[in-house]
């Protein structure tokens, strides 16, 4: 993402300033645990094989993810029909999803006692284990195709229809002369943020992988904070997962080719290339039926409870509907001004948080804030910040692209007419990007509603979100109150997510 | 669109997220986070505590039992908490090495299964661990014939759970020496291991396998809360390991007496009553009124069996070794 020439039009100042945020959170939080550490040695072998399970695991995971989410994102692309919307709405929930419940998800279908295993016994075939390796990328192609595919798609709907216009015209080959530059481009980049999403995998990972296999570097982290209190393991761990991050990023900034789209004219897309339909159903019918069935598993289970659910959940839900927007908001703010600010240092700190461990980032800003406050009293709003910043490499993925072709296609203009920065930023820009921001809001709010780091280490009883009233429940027996907040908590993420990608979709055919 | 414009928002969280005012005196307890659910014994207990102290209870939670004694050395000498409740005999070593730890000088007729000598911490509840199957499912007897068979499993992992160390305690001390054996023998009937017991029980309760760790204590709270007799916890012919959870008074609390008094509290009827149904464990001073109906059917080990917590501390790093061992082929 080399600098444009004109990006010196926008205003500098909330790219720096959230740019800073971001290293204090990333590195600021690293750092105040290192500072505690006594140094006992490094690391044991142990942790070696957990670095090792974690990048071949994260690699696969990636792939498998980003091939398959291209015939699904096409399709998706090229084709209308009923319920399209509402596909591509539900196609983010997984991925927004607690760990634990998409986990829950999952094995109601896949598990020895799920619905596979009973269709599986029905027709005479053996039985299917899910714990293995297998299991794991299963499970992370599940929390992140959607993911994958949303981020495919808008490098499809990227494209101007002139171009389609052109190329049908031409009667030139669409695939070779505009699908295929635009996956070169977006595709490694949806690669390594599944990448490094899936290197801090903690949870699942060890639950699917069936035991200490499948341990990543996430749990070794937790160990070592938890368990044997050595802060200074935990440093170099964190240390470890962020050199993994910035190798992987520097690869794929390599690889990567820049689309040059050139700018439209916001027609609506209309494709004269005809593919087989069949194709497209397929790839459609495959992805819904991975992604909602164990969504609907969800449902089932948590439907009936929901009129048991007590008062306490029920503040909790309010409590993470604040937390979620305040977090959105902020984190739409960030990612716009770092797109503004451009640059590789930019697109590096909107890829840092995705490696920074939430567990250490939670430690350290507890570190930080102690001497000067209790925690329970600073819990809700370093929650929405954490929330933010954890979030901003998603909405300044979805906003970046955007940023960047306006500056290619308006800059000169706005130039030429020496506008000032703040009506460039409100005249053009902001016009310009209500899906994708639309889209960035959404996917924070869903994000921070689901999240369970910072806020374990923070809340009393009365900070208590509905992740963590949640998982309090199961600690306790309430097994199916737990199923019925995993419902409510999947309903309210994908409320919000819907309400803010609708808004940004208004007067817009997507 | 300027961050100015979110300062609003943020600030108004700031004011949601402090709430409660002290009335005279605060005690401040540090626990786990189940203790204090509105499930657990937390709310109870502070009713009856308030009801005599004439002070402000505050029960604060922090993850589990682990997280609790991280939570504590996170915080270090300048900790707001007088008393932390809620660590086990394997976390016990590392919380007396913090030295934050005063002696509690309280004196109860215990109703442990073993002596028990420790002046800076005092019990105020214990079970046993076992795995809990379905009645009428075969059940094996020992952890060698749960090895020899195919019965199925889930476990938590000894490295980010508590009853996940204790079943490595557990194997240790039935076994010294031939651990790593039995763990070998164990790995084909483990279908996974979870981060926490909460992960672990809910995949059994799923039907994700036939029985899961947890306590001899588990069947009650179906048979109580749920009218429901179909969870059975197996008896070991080579005992079971105990899980002994203790509670510590803090040196540098600035609420002496007031902690003393709670410290007295514990092993009194008010909190030991409250204890069997709601953290669904045996209480440390058997209360007047006598064990729920349903304690009496659990079964009864015919050895307990724990570990001095000097001994779990040494043995736990080369116990995980074996277990990683055994269970990554």
């Amino acid at each position: 993402m080399a600098r444009s020439p004109v990006a010196i039009i926008a205003p500098r100042w909330p790219g720096g300033a959230s740019a800073a945020l971001v290293l204090l959170l990333t590195f600021g939080t690293l750092a105040a645990v290192a500072w505690q550490a006594e140094w006992v040695g490094g690391l044991s072998t142990g942790d070696w094989a957990a670095v090792r399970f974690t990048l071949v695991q994260a690699f696969v995971s990636a792939a498998v993810s980003v091939v398959l989410a291209v015939p699904v994102a096409r399709a998706l692309a090229r084709r209308q029909f009923r319920g399209r919307g509402i596909l591509i709405t539900l196609l983010g929930a997984p991925f927004i999803l607690p760990v634990i419940v998409a986990v829950i998800a999952l094995l109601a279908v896949f598990g020895r006692n799920g619905v596979l295993n009973d269709v599986m016994v029905w027709i005479g075939l053996p039985r299917v284990t899910i714990y293995g390796f297998h299991g794991v990328v299963l499970a992370h192609v599940f929390l992140n195709l959607p993911l994958a595919t949303r981020l495919l798609l808008q490098g499809w709907l990227s494209i101007p229809a002139e171009r389609f216009r052109l190329a049908a015209t031409l009667n030139a080959d669409v695939r070779r002369l505009l699908e295929w530059p635009m996956l070169r481009a977006t595709a490694p980049n949806a690669f390594l943020v599944i990448f490094v999403i899936c290197l801090t995998s903690f949870a699942t990972a060890l639950i699917l992988g069936g035991g200490p296999r499948a341990t990543t570097v996430e749990l070794a982290i937790y160990q070592a904070l938890r368990f044997d209190f050595d802060l200074g393991r935990a440093a170099l761990l964190a240390c470890v997962q962020f050199g993994l991050c910035a190798a992987a990023t520097v690869l794929v900034w390599r690889i990567a080719a820049r689309a040059e789209m050139g700018a439209g004219l916001d027609r609506v897309v209309q494709r004269w290339d005809r593919a087989p339909l069949a194709l497209d159903a397929i790839a459609i019918a495959l992805c819904a039926g991975f992604l909602i069935v164990p969504l609907g598993m969800i449902v089932l289970r948590g439907a009936p409870h929901v009129a048991d659910l007590t008062a306490p959940v029920w503040w909790a839900a309010g409590r993470s509907l604040l937390v979620a927007s305040a977090s959105a908001c902020l984190c739409v703010c960030m990612a716009l001004s770092l797109a503004l600010w451009g640059g590789r240092v930019a697109a590096f700190v909107g890829v840092l948080p995705l490696a920074a461990s939430s567990l250490v980032v939670g430690t350290g800003l507890f570190l930080i804030v102690y001497p000067f406050v209790r925690p329970a009293e600073v819990a809700l709003p370093v929650t929405a910040l954490t929330n933010a910043t954890l979030a901003l490499p998603f909405a300044l993925h979805s906003i970046a692209p955007s940023v960047a072709a306006i500056q290619d296609d308006f800059g000169r203009l706005a130039m030429s007419l020496n506008m000032r920065r703040w009506t460039w930023v409100r005249l053009v820009v902001l016009p310009r990007m209500r899906r994708p921001l639309g889209f960035a809001a959404g996917l924070a709010a869903a994000l921070s509603m689901g999240d369970l780091g910072v806020i374990t280490l923070f809340a009393g009883n009365a900070q208590e979100t509905l992740p963590l009233a949640m998982y309090r429940l199961m600690g306790a027996y309430q097994m199916d109150q737990a199923a019925a907040a995993a419902l409510l908590l999947l309903a309210l993420s994908l409320l919000l997510f819907w309400i803010c990608d609708r808004g940004g979709r208004v007067g817009a055919e997507m | 669109m300027s961050k100015a414009t979110c300062l609003p928002a943020v600030a108004g969280l700031a004011l949601c997220a402090t709430g409660a005012m002290a009335q005279d005196s605060v005690l401040q307890v540090l626990t786990y986070d189940s203790f204090v659910s509105e499930w657990g014994p937390g709310p109870q207990i502070e009713a009856a505590f308030e009801e005599r102290c004439n002070c402000d209870l505050q029960f604060v939670g922090a993850g589990d039992g682990a997280a609790l004694l991280a939570r504590l050395q996170l915080e270090g000498p300048q900790t707001d908490a007088d008393i932390v409740l809620g660590l086990d005999t394997n976390l016990t070593t590392a919380a007396r090495d913090t030295e934050l730890f005063a002696p509690h000088g309280v004196k109860a007729d215990l109703s442990l299964p073993i002596a028990w000598d420790d002046n800076e911490f005092l019990p105020f509840d214990w079970g046993y661990f076992a795995f809990v199957g379905n009645a009428g499912d075969d059940a094996p007897t020992s952890l060698q014939a749960l090895a020899d068979s195919d019965v199925s499993i889930v476990i938590q992992d000894p490295r980010s759970s508590t009853p996940g160390l204790g079943l490595l305690m557990w194997v240790k001390t039935a076994y010294g020496d031939d651990a790593a054996g039995i763990w070998e023998g164990l790995a084909d009937n483990v279908v996974t291991v979870t981060p926490g017991w909460s992960e672990a029980y809910g995949l059994f309760l799923d039907g994700e396998a036939d029985a899961v760790l947890s306590y001899t204590t588990s069947p009650a709270y179906h048979v109580i809360a749920e009218e429901d007799d179909s969870k059975v916890a197996w008896a070991f012919d080579e005992g079971h390991y105990m899980q002994v959870e203790v509670a510590g008074k803090l040196a540098g609390t600035d609420q002496p007496e007031l902690a003393d008094e709670f410290m007295n509290f514990i092993v009194s009827e008010g909190f030991q009553r409250v204890i069997p149904t709601t953290n669904w464990m045996y209480p440390a001073v058997t209360p007047e009124v006598g064990l729920p109906e349903a304690f009496g059917d659990l079964i009864t080990p015919s050895e307990a069996l724990l570990l001095p917590p000097t001994e779990a501390a040494e043995l736990r790093s080369s116990a995980l070794d074996e277990w990683r061992a055994a269970l990554s082929q």
